[in-house]
């Protein structure tokens, strides 16, 4: 059985746009995934969609199956709040795409690193302080005394994306969701951060969701890719096979771009 | 260590508008705490002569019926801090209430509320004063529940303002997708995130509220004679401003005193109570 069963996802608008139409996909215990499409196309509403936490104004249809282990099949379209409050983080966890904003400006990273530590792992007192070291230790920070009680603000955009690497890991996810983590880093800055993720999916034998409109950060971490535009589905397959011979024009356009950056980028480095 | 260093340097920077707003205001609040216990003559005692100037015996000299000014400005005192304390208490208190609850409604509800708002903050303070005083009586107490009232609507509209930003964040929905449940969201990061523009605000609306009591009063509209509102002081004064100014001038400086002080103070709240310009600043 998949960890993650999504059949027929549709999100409309409460004016009824279709801004996802009839998305499906499936992703397998520890296995890698890769949702890839353009700005506008619909990623992030899906990823949302599949935490059951779409804004306000817009509906999910369709059926999203989570079946995480310990905590059972759930239908997380249309599901009551307490159902899914359990499954938020130790189900599935989330890395967003702007690592300022995903921070509470206000809040010391030590203390939003515990947040998720304290309600699902129960620790508390020197436990939890030893937990948050640790956590932060392991998405390999420097000084983890000065990191923990710095503000968010107070450390820079790559230590920004491994805090918020931590506190989503911090439950233990089943399925880790990556929205873009990278896009707002600079190059090298990304491949250490894209580094260190795929090392922590692997120790931990965790799923990945990653959705990105790069396909050169895609191809990397991913098995298996599903291409978006305008909200659906235009191909998927294995990676490696969609890279060589994309079958769609669109596909074939990504990987056209993607060839010509990466041909500049040598260029100019050489 | 850039840590320590930047956050012990900054708060010397802060602190000058803060003292600078503190020393005013604490004059003005030691003056209305001493008028409790000791008055140089009572408020009736009309024994000094009318219009003295300042000297030994009246330090501020005396009005046109013969009354120690300094007396009344010392209770004058006493009721501006209780006017600005009164306002902001029910303002503060119904506003961030009300304000909160409109920024978690549907938007059926929220829509209805901010346009009810808008209506009652485009309502003058003092109509809406005149209105509940009229419906009562003239006295310290309904001027202060008409000035909290046309204050409840703007910090209402300022807290659902805050509210709604702030839900916006990528933050709350990094800790939604955590599965932190509404309550801790809204002690853990709405509040925290709202309240240094909150208590800000709310200190401004002190100042606010303090000339709109002088205004009350000065129109007839406040506390009633013999009680010394700085806003009835200017009035009386008005009269015989040409020939001696002092009647005016003394509940003038204080009043600007007062107001000016806690702007400052709020000033000094606003650096002090947000870690991003602590660094900046
Ligand atoms: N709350 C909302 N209400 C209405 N439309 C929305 C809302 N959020 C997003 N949309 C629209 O849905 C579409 C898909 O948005 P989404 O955020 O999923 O894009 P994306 O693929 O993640 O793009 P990007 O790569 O720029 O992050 C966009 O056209 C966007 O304008
Ligand atoms: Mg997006």
């Amino acid at each position: 059985m998949s960890l993650l069963d999504v059949t027929g996802l549709s999100v409309v608008t409460d004016s009824g746009r279709a801004l996802v139409s009839d998305l499906s996909f499936t992703v397998e215990q520890g296995g890698r995934l890769g949702l890839i499409g353009e700005s506008g196309s619909g990623k992030s509403l899906t990823a949302l969609a599949v935490m059951g936490l779409l804004p306000p104004g817009l509906t999910a249809s369709g059926s999203v199956v989570l079946d995480a282990p310990g905590l059972g099949r759930t239908e997380m379209v249309g599901a009551a709040e307490s159902r899914l409050r359990p499954l938020r983080g130790r189900g599935a966890g989330v890395v967003f795409q702007e690592p300022l904003t995903a921070l509470d400006p206000l809040m010391r990273v030590g203390r939003q690193i515990a947040e998720p530590l304290r309600r699902h792992r129960g620790l508390r007192g020197a436990e939890l302080r030893r937990a948050v070291a640790a956590a932060i230790d392991r998405v390999q920070l420097p000084e983890p005394d000065r990191i923990a009680r710095a503000f968010p603000h107070e450390i820079s955009g790559g230590q920004r994306q491994r805090v918020a690497l931590a506190m989503a890991l911090a439950a233990e996810p089943a399925l880790l969701i990556a929205d873009e983590p990278t896009t707002a880093l600079d190059v090298t800055v990304q491949a250490e951060v894209l580094g260190l993720l795929g090392e922590l999916i692997a120790e931990k034998d965790m799923a990945l969701l990653f959705v990105s409109h790069d396909l050169a950060v895609v191809s990397g971490v991913t098995d298996e890719l599903v291409v978006l535009k305008d909200g659906r589905a235009v191909e998927s397959g294995r990676t490696a096979d969609l890279l060589h011979a994309p079958r769609q024009p669109y596909t074939r356009s990504l990987v056209e771009s993607a060839r010509t950056f990466e041909n500049a980028l040598e260029r100019i480095t050489r | 260590m850039t840590v320590k260093r930047t956050t012990r340097a900054a708060p010397r920077r802060r602190s000058v508008i803060l003292i600078a707003g503190c020393v005013p205001a604490g004059l003005i609040v030691a003056l209305a705490l001493v008028s409790f216990f000791w008055l140089p003559y009572p408020l009736d005692d009309t024994s000094g002569g009318r219009l003295s100037p300042p000297g030994a015996s009246h330090l501020l000299g005396t009005d046109k019926l013969g009354r120690d000014l300094l007396s009344q400005v010392m209770i004058g005192a006493r009721i501006a801090l209780e006017s600005g304390a009164g306002a902001v208490a029910i303002g503060g208190v119904l506003g961030v209430a009300t304000g909160l609850a409109a920024g978690f409604a549907n938007r059926w509800v929220d829509d209805t509320f901010s346009a009810l708002l808008d209506v009652l903050i485009a309502f003058p303070t003092l109509l809406l004063a005149m209105l509940v005083v009229a419906a009562q009586s003239a006295s310290l107490g309904s001027a202060i529940v008409a000035i909290g009232l046309a204050m409840t609507a703007v910090v209402a509209r300022l807290t659902r303002i805050l509210v709604k930003r702030v839900l916006a964040q990528d933050y709350i929905t990094a800790a939604r997708t955590s599965g932190t449940s509404w309550p801790r969201v809204i002690t853990g990061h709405v509040l925290p995130n709202i309240w240094p523009t909150l208590v800000v605000n709310l200190a401004l609306q002190f100042g606010l509220a303090v000339l709109a009591e002088a205004s009350l009063s000065f129109l007839g509209l406040g506390a009633p004679p013999p009680n010394a509102s700085w806003g009835r002081m200017l009035q009386e004064a008005q009269a015989t401003v040409s020939t001696a100014p002092y009647g005016a001038v003394a509940p003038g400086v204080l009043l600007v005193a007062l107001v000016v002080g806690v702007n400052l103070i709020a000033d000094g709240l606003r650096d002090t109570l947000d870690p991003t310009r602590r660094r900046s600043s």
